[in-house]
């Protein structure tokens, strides 16, 4: 152990009290920032799997046509109308095939699966509701969404495997129109009805999809919606989610089709979990805050009372620059502790954070708090904590290294 | 009581371990800024130890000081083993004191949070010359010398006053410097342990070739020393 670490050692556990005060502080300060981050990313990562679960990380829609026009005045004059650029977009996309073909050709991309969705009227023994069909291959669409994952009936998706007229029906739907597996439902569309067997009930943790989405084969899709050819969109999945942005951008580049990623399609409701995160972060901030000025008061009160050790320390060969270390060593070590403590502290209460019941079934579905274990919350809580504990200590720490020690001797010997 | 005149044309520099000469002192600011030292020189030789001596006021404190390099001069030079030091910056006052100057203050000045063992490695464990069991055992050897060896796991709390400076003179010693300074070492002590404290420090010092300087008030003690420096108002007489 070097001499300046067991002299701050010693200094600190001679001030039990004021260093249990800074090491609480830090403690709660690590642990509050930590259960802070990971209620508040909770919800948003929930939301965001949910999203990406169910309808991919892209949607390739409608195709681009460029609309830029320009005219020339009549006569000459050298006045030019220009009429804005701006791009129209058909409806749509029109040749699935090539479109898949050519996303799969991006690194990033896992899956690529096209849908065709329409709007219907079905109806049960129970009663009537307005439902949207989402006409898909299973293989394709198994590698874009975690349908697969999400039924909730016995069997699996292996019944709508089975058999062209089987659905698979959200869970609200199926509530509502009180449907169990291997009921009829009647569907109607444009002026025909069919009847399909349900195969099973899916739950997909968003309210809006399980209360209106059916999945149903694509060709018997077409055929239903009298769509023949084309699709309404392509999803993808990727390998890295979070680069949807970037790849979304370069796709709509090659391919002439609007582009959106999944930031992009649910930037609202993203934009309340930012406006929440912030929040959060300007209220973990103040606890750290607290922390780091009571780290400050602990060391101005050693340095007040260690004036005299600190004079014989420098008479003794101790540089000024030992004497800042010995306090930052102080401030060091309670930090080490207190990230240590706070850490375990923070995990703790997150963890019985997440056993609170807390029934939400709207945005998405949940029983229990939904919380994010992240190791990016414990670097964050520990760092902010080092950077502001380290700045606080730095003051009492350099103002002990400037007391002379000719004067602190001539104090005391008056 | 035996005064020496110093004579330094006489005498070989390597034979002083410290020297000053004309140095000035100011202390405080403004109106209350007085003249505390007004050109003292200095000499002192290894193995010899000297008494400065003087009403409170004249000035022996803070000349001991800037012997010791606590504190700067406003003129003069010092040399420490013949190293001119009195323009030298902060790191190298340092330096110096640790390797060639030690400390024995009047009110014992012992970290109370260490063991007697700890207070006397702590200059050692500075310097870093020796080895941790080498600092070790020089450390109890010179609690043993001063009669503490059955308590060196003691902390400062748990010894008493002359014992509290004791540890002092050992810790002093500790780096075996060439300069001892000491100011007022016996002031806070009783008879009995003043003359132990003093013989420590004395035999201790000269057995070692080092020069002991000391600040006293008391004429005992002063008595004793080889050579005695009086002061009165910031100059020796």
């Amino acid at each position: 152990m070097s001499p300046n670490l067991r002299i701050a050692f010693r200094f600190l556990t001679a001030k039990k009290r004021a260093m249990l005060m800074s090491l609480s502080c830090t403690v709660l300060g690590v642990g509050l920032f930590i259960v802070t981050q990971a209620t508040t990313s909770g919800f948003e990562e929930f939301f965001v799997n949910t999203l990406l679960g169910t309808d991919g990380a892209i949607r390739i829609e409608d195709r681009k046509q460029s609309t830029m026009q320009s005219m020339e005045a009549a006569g000459g004059s050298g006045a030019h109308i220009l009429q804005r650029e701006g791009v129209k977009y058909i409806e749509g996309v029109e040749e699935p095939q090539l479109i898949k073909d050519a996303v799969r050709n991006f690194a990033n991309v896992r899956g690529v699966s096209a849908v065709l969705r329409g709007n219907v009227q079905v109806t049960s023994s129970f009663k009537s509701d307005d439902a949207q069909i989402f006409g898909i291959k299973l293989d394709e669409h198994r590698l874009v969404s975690e349908l697969e994952r999400k039924i909730t009936t016995p069997g699996g998706l292996g019944k709508f495997l089975e058999s062209t007229s089987s659905v698979l029906v959200g869970r609200v739907l199926a509530d509502r129109l009180q449907l169990r597996v291997n009921d009829t439902i009647s569907v109607n569309a444009r002026g025909e009805s069919r009847r399909y067997n349900v195969a099973g009930i899916y739950e997909s943790g968003s309210r809006d999809i399980d209360k209106t989405r059916i999945y149903l084969d694509l060709g018997e899709a077409r055929s239903l919606l009298r769509r023949p050819t084309g699709v309404t969109f392509v999803q993808i999945s990727l390998h890295e989610p979070n680069r949807a942005r970037e790849d979304a951008v370069h796709m709509e580049d090659v391919l002439g089709h609007s582009v959106r990623p999944w930031q992009e399609r649910e930037k609202e409701w993203l934009s309340v979990f930012r406006a929440l995160r912030v929040s959060s972060a300007i209220t973990v901030t103040v606890f750290t805050l607290i922390a780091s000025l009571a780290m400050f008061n602990t060391l101005a009160m050693i340095v007040l009372e260690k004036t005299k050790d600190i004079a014989i320390l420098r008479s003794m060969g101790y540089e000024r620059r030992d004497i800042t270390q010995i306090f930052l060593w102080q401030a060091a070590i309670v930090l080490a502790i207190g990230a240590l403590l706070g850490g375990l502290f923070g995990a703790v209460v997150t963890w019985g954070v997440s056993r609170v019941p807390l029934p939400i079934n709207t945005l998405f579905k949940t029983q229990t708090f939904i919380v994010s274990w992240s190791a990016w919350h414990y670097v964050q809580a520990i760092s902010t904590a080092v950077v502001m504990v380290m700045i606080a200590s730095l003051v009492p720490a350099r103002r002990a290294a400037r007391l002379e020690p000719g004067d602190i001797v001539r104090g005391t010997a008056q | 009581m035996r005064t020496l005149v110093s004579a330094p044309s006489m005498v070989s520099a390597g034979e002083f371990a410290l020297r000053c000469t004309g140095l000035q002192r100011y202390l405080g600011e403004g109106e209350g800024r007085v003249h505390v030292l007004k050109g003292v020189s200095f000499e002192a030789r290894r193995g010899q130890v000297y008494a400065i001596v003087g009403p409170s006021g004249c000035g022996k404190s803070t000349l001991l000081y800037l012997l010791g390099l606590l504190d700067q001069p406003d003129g003069g030079a010092i040399e420490i083993n013949g190293q001119p030091m009195s323009n030298s910056d902060d790191v190298a006052r340092t330096a110096a004191r640790g390797a060639h100057i030690g400390f024995v203050f009047q009110f014992h000045f012992l970290m109370l949070e260490f063991t007697a063992l700890e207070n006397v490695m702590m200059p050692m464990r500075k310097l870093g010359r020796l080895a941790p069991a080498a600092m070790e055992a020089r450390a109890r050897s010179l609690l043993e010398a001063v009669g503490l060896g059955a308590k060196t796991h003691r902390l400062g709390t748990q010894l008493s006053g002359g014992e509290q400076q004791r540890v002092a003179v050992a810790r002093a010693l500790a780096n075996q410097p060439s300069i001892i300074l000491a100011d007022e070492p016996t002031g806070n002590l009783d008879v009995k342990n003043s003359a132990l404290v003093f013989d420590l420090l004395t035999n201790l010092a000269k057995d070692n070739g080092q020069a002991v300087i000391l600040v006293t008030h008391n004429p005992e003690i002063a008595q004793r020393c080889d050579v005695t420096r009086p002061m009165r108002d910031g100059l020796f007489v």
